[in-house]
């Protein structure tokens, strides 16, 4: 078997890019592995989200903001390409703040940011309690809210619509998808191009893209990168269905389009572990109790947890080989959020055959400790 | 339509279906005496509105919900019926706050 790029993982980074491959007419094939991967693709809050993001790093706040910029045509695209709506919202964002002093902090984060950025004018808003009651009308807010802040470009889809949209798309796009086959070597094949095994398999490319989530970093290792990622572990609740009441998102809280509300997320790090706590249960119920109390008497069907894929600074590796020219890492946090840019920017670069300079700072070489002399 | 094996006698006790008034014996559940209804239906489904009515009858399908006294999405297979009762089938989504 032959393809010009083989991805390797096709979570919603893998996928993205596998996609966006194939809507450029690069003969693709994305490769996916066992069901018990761990996979934050199928486990995450779906938020598509810039506000406060890239703090000391602009780039990657620049990232993000373009991403968001893509998403409305990335998403009615990926509609076309898939017959799958991925019930993406741009309904604005909120982060609630439950004190003066939260409100500070948040108020002044985003003004960092924005003086990170320089030039552009500022698109968000604080919003006082009573502003926030006129925006959000049908929603009671517990006694300790005392405001938040407001993104109008934030919003939200629906993560497992965006993955099986992602994969329904390269498949109508030309491109092939492989599930269940875990890669476990990646070499040179002598000839500039490379060899990926898979089970008893071999199958050759010009270009290989290594974005397997937890899974990249051993095979990074194949092809002479050094990627250093460890697993979050994130928890989520989801209540019942409710009558719609809250059409704008917040951080940690959210309504589907479906009714459920999903509350999220705990941060901790147990390592290569997924299960569900009972403190982390009570924990989010008790914080989105706080924002809105209305939600005391509902039923909560299910809880999950997913592991994160960060990185030291939590931002992104995007990387080209060295030593191995043509291969290349995609690993980050946000993936969803990314998909647009991922889809857009990230594939145009790989079927060039080279990372724009815009990408030159999510290199992981900005991790390498210089030698103490 | 299901019916109990013997009529309840001594001890039997009322409680409210969406303004009926239905017999009862202690001990048994809501779902069990919403079976025995003219229409044994306990609500409808929050996507495509259709019927359903208690299946599993212990607690894990989710089909038996209905408002018990005042609160929604009550697994009435769960829950114990007693005097006075008032129990609403729950149509559709269920509203939060006032
Ligand atoms: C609790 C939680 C909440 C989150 N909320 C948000 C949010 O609101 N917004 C947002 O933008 N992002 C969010 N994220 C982050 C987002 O989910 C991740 O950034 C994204 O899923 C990472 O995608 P991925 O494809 O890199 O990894 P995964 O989704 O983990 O996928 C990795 C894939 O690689 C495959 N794989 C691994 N090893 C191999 C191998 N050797 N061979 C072949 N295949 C392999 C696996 O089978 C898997 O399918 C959240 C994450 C978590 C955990
Ligand atoms: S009948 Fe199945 S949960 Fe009540």
């Amino acid at each position: 078997m032959r393809a010009d790029v083989v991805v390797i993982g096709a979570g919603v980074v893998g996928a993205a890019i596998a996609y966006g491959l194939a809507t450029r007419n690069v003969r693709v094939l994305a490769i996916d592995g066992g069901d018990r991967d761990f996979r934050a693709a199928n486990a995450n809050f779906g938020l598509v989200w810039q506000q406060g993001k890239g703090l000391d790093m602009p780039a990657y706040q620049q990232l993000t903001r373009g991403s968001v910029e893509l998403w409305p045509n990335f998403s009615a695209e990926l509609a076309d390409a898939s017959a799958i709506d991925v019930h993406y919202d741009r309904s604005g964002g909120l982060s609630i703040c439950l004190s003066e002093a939260e409100f500070e902090t948040q108020r002044t984060t985003l003004l960092r940011l924005h003086n990170q950025l320089g030039g552009a004018e500022a698109d968000w808003e604080m919003l006082d309690r009573s502003a926030l009651v006129r925006l959000l009308p049908t929603v009671e807010f517990g006694p300790d809210v005392v405001g938040a802040s407001y993104g109008p470009d934030d919003g939200q889809t629906n993560p497992l619509r965006l993955l099986s949209a992602l994969h329904a798309g390269l498949l109508r796009r030309g491109g092939a998808l492989r599930g269940g086959s875990t890669v476990h070597a990646v070499h040179s094949d002598g000839s500039g191009g490379f060899t990926i095994e898979f089970g008893s398999e071999r199958v050759s490319a010009a270009r290989v893209v290594i974005a397997a989530g937890l899974g990249s970093k051993a095979l990074a290792a194949q092809v002479g990168l050094d990627i250093p990622i460890r697993p979050q572990r994130g928890q989520i609740l989801v209540t019942e269905r409710l009558a719609p009441f809250l059409p704008i998102p917040m951080q940690g809280l959210r309504q589907t389009r479906e009714g459920t509300v999903m509350i999220g997320s705990t941060r901790d790090d147990p390592g290569f572990d997924n299960s569900t706590t009972v403190e982390a249960g009570a924990w989010l119920s008790a914080r989105a109790l706080r924002r809105v109390p209305a939600l005391r008497d509902t039923m909560l069907v299910r809880q999950w947890a997913g592991l994160r894929v960060l990185t030291p600074d939590e931002y992104p590796i995007y990387a080209e080989s060295q030593s191995h020219p043509g291969a290349f890492v995609a690993v980050c946090h946000s993936g969803v959020t990314l998909a647009a840019a991922h889809a857009a920017l990230l594939a145009e670069a790989i079927a060039a055959g080279r990372l724009p300079p815009s990408l030159d700072a999510f290199h992981q070489r900005r991790f390498d400790v210089p030698q103490a002399a | 339509m299901f019916r109990k094996l013997h009529e309840p006698e001594a001890g039997a006790l009322t409680i409210d279906i969406d303004g009926v008034p239905a017999m009862a014996e202690p001990g048994e559940s809501v779902a069990a005496v919403l079976l025995r209804q003219a229409e044994p239906w306990s609500r409808l489904t929050p996507v495509s509105q259709s019927k359903r009515a208690p299946y599993c009858m212990m607690g894990v399908c989710f089909d038996c919900l209905a408002d018990v006294d005042g609160i929604a999405s009550v697994q009435t297979c769960l829950r114990p019926v007693c005097d006075g009762m008032r129990v609403a089938r729950q149509i559709g989504k269920r509203t939060i706050g006032s």
